[in-house]
């Protein structure tokens, strides 16, 4: 009975190993699949335009060359100024880093308040701003143009700050108020007996409480800032477009010779900002968004 | 002196659902007052309207002889402890401790010195520096009492402290929180479902049911002396024996006949009850049907009841029978002779018998 030559235990091991190099292949193909743009985009952004048009789009650059680089960085032309997109970069940075920072702020005062604070009419104001996560953007452009003249902020860099905080509110109220909903209401209990006014708990309690769910806001709202193109185009003048608006610009825009390796580069820096936000705070972005759903 | 806390009419209402109704109770300083009753009798939405975190909808409420109608908690001069703890995650120990003369802007000398006061009285010192997810159940309720003792508050609160500890872990607790009153002589509302922790902590008992009061009274009044057929069958482990009876008055007394299966009525003869109606639940606690050797005395009868269960449990035995169609649990000396299936001789000592009229549940005086 010892000698039994027919071994279903290993014929399944051996099946299994089958399986897991077929489920890696298929990934593999899908991976390289995903990334085949990106690497079109870097190898044409590092060929001078002589080779480009000589040669394969999908091999690498024989001379790998930064002058594309520079150029879109400060030399490129949008129409007729010829500064690059670094004037637009700027803008785009001095648009999203007060915009997230203003929304992630009022989301979780707003969600503390709707989660740990529970007034008459709470979930109705709740339901409402998660409405507002759902309205379209072309919905608002008519109004927001029209609130944004009113307010004498139309074409300016605070404007597109106003319109991007209104809009991220509801996101980041959910965020938030998800979050604060799973804390016991005891804690507020407890520091009101303590002592601790409104404004210190959620200082002195939530808000240390609260760094994974200000990084998924934080990720959430860079990205959607950084990469937004319709409030973009619609509520900036000449001096105050967002980069994305001025990378659609010079790519649409150049006469004679296109320049792909110019306009990759461009698209490339246009694109890196969120690909870094993603890849610093990436781990705790996936921490951020399951911490609601287990209590330590 | 005059009451510590004196609540008068309260009413408290959520919408149009009435979770406390006409609540009258008043407490002396040094009083140790537990709220028990069933979940969802009110027991802890009174501690909130009590530390001011519920507003209440009528009557009054005062703590140390001033209205607290329109004082915030943190104005109230009370202290909290919670079921959950609520300690402050991010916070250490210390910090945790700390925080409420923190916030009230007490100077750190005297706040080092407070902190070092309570470390050592709960035994928490090596604890200080960590954070409350590093703590054991124990050591948790152990801060959370800190937090509450450094306050030195004119009354402390406990909302059910001892739910979330392990059965060992409670009784030793208990222990601990009864040594703290009796040390601090503080004045104290602890609300439990638990009605051991009522009776063992209690100076006074406030026992509660669908948002009215019971019955207030020591420890030994309610246990005795229950006002109801409420009170009576919550309080005491094992229950109080309910037993439906019939009652006949004589020159010798008041007979009561009780119902037992397979075999004629047992008579017992109360000689000193009166003017009883003809049904009566009689309220008799396990404790008071005994062995015949262990009991003497004019008020114990012997009759046989047939036992159908016997438990033993340790120190002593429950023996369980059948009387007037109600199981009826005697505590018996854990060397007993009661079999399942046969006889037994019990003595039932009418000395703290309860009488309550069927109807209404009420106890007869």
């Amino acid at each position: 009975m010892t000698d039994v030559p027919y071994s279903p235990a290993r014929q399944s091991s051996a099946g299994k190993v089958a399986l897991r190099w077929g489920l890696y292949l298929i990934l593999g193909i899908f991976a390289v699949y995903y990334l085949m743009p990106l690497f079109v985009m870097i190898t044409t952004s590092l060929k001078s335009l002589e080779e480009i048009r000589t040669g394969d789009l999908v091999s690498l650059p024989r001379e790998v060359t930064f002058d594309a680089w520079a150029k879109a960085w400060s030399g490129a032309c949008t129409g007729i100024q010829c500064e690059g997109v670094r004037p637009y970069f700027w803008n785009s940075v001095l648009i999203a880093v007060p915009g997230v920072l203003i929304s992630t702020l009022l989301g979780a005062v707003n969600g503390y308040v709707v989660a740990q604070w529970r007034f008459k009419g709470a979930n109705v104001i709740f339901a409402l701003m998660l409405f507002g996560c759902f309205i379209p953007f072309q919905v608002v452009l008519l109004p927001m143009a029209r609130m944004l003249g009113l307010l004498g902020m139309a074409g300016t860099i605070p404007g597109l700050i106003f319109v991007h905080v209104i809009y991220g509110i509801g996101f980041t109220t959910l965020f938030f108020r998800n979050y604060y909903v799973t804390i016991p209401v005891e804690l507020v209990k407890a520091a009101k007996v303590d002592g601790a006014s409104f404004l210190r708990i959620f200082w002195s309690i939530f808000l240390p409480l609260s760094i994974p769910i200000i990084v998924v806001s934080v990720i959430w709202q860079f990205t959607q800032i950084w990469n937004d193109f319709l409030f973009g185009v619609s509520f900036s003048s000449a001096g105050t477009q967002p980069v994305t608006v001025a990378l659609n610009n010079i790519v649409n825009s150049t006469t004679g010779v296109k320049e792909y390796n110019v306009d990759m580069a461009a698209a490339i820096i246009a694109a890196l900002p969120t690909l870094l936000v993603y890849v610093v705070a990436g781990k705790y972005f996936i921490r951020g968004l399951t911490a609601g759903s287990v209590k330590g | 002196m005059a009451p510590i806390l004196d609540i008068q009419n309260l009413y408290k209402s959520y919408g149009s659902t009435e979770i406390l109704k006409d609540i009258n109770v008043s407490i002396e300083p040094g009083d140790f007052l537990v709220l028990v009753g069933p979940s969802g009798c009110g027991k802890s939405t009174l501690l909130n309207c009590i530390a001011g975190l519920e507003p209440i909808s009528g009557g009054t409420l005062m703590i140390g002889g001033q209205d607290m109608n329109d004082v915030s908690p943190k104005d109230r001069d009370i202290a909290m402890v919670f079921q959950s703890y609520a300690l402050y995650p991010t916070m250490s120990v210390a910090k945790n401790i700390t925080f409420g003369m923190k916030v009230r802007g007490v100077d750190q000398a005297t706040q080092d010195k407070k902190l070092a006061e309570v470390a050592q009285q709960l035994q928490i010192e090596p604890l200080l520096k960590r954070r409350p997810g590093q703590l054991s159940g124990g050591q948790r309720q152990r801060v959370a009492m800190g937090r509450a003792l450094v306050r030195d508050p004119k009354l402390f609160l406990f909302d059910e402290p001892l739910s979330n500890l392990d059965a060992k872990l409670r009784v030793e607790m208990r222990t601990e929180i009864k040594a703290l009153h009796q040390n601090l002589g503080a004045s104290m509302v602890y609300v439990t479902h638990d009605q051991i922790e009522a009776m063992t902590l209690a100076t006074k008992i406030v026992v509660m049911k669908g948002g009215v009061i019971q019955q207030i009274g020591t420890p030994a009044e309610i246990y005795n002396q229950p006002a109801n057929l409420f009170v009576a069958d919550f309080m005491g482990s094992p229950a109080m024996n309910l037993i439906p009876a019939k009652t006949r008055t004589d020159a010798a007394g008041t007979q009561l006949e009780i119902d037992r299966p397979g075999g004629a009525p047992i008579v017992l003869t109360d000689t000193r009850a009166r003017d009883l109606p003809a049904d009566v639940i009689l309220g008799l606690r396990p404790e008071d049907i005994a062995e015949p050797g262990y009991r003497s005395g004019e008020t114990v009868q012997q009759a046989d009841c047939k036992v159908e269960i016997v438990e033993p449990a340790g120190a002593d035995t429950y023996v369980v029978t059948t009387l007037g169609g109600k199981l009826v649990t005697a505590r018996l000396h854990s060397d007993t002779q009661a079999a399942p299936g046969v006889n037994h001789t019990f003595a039932f000592d009418l000395g703290k018998v309860s009488y309550f009229v069927p109807e209404t549940g009420e106890r007869i005086a």
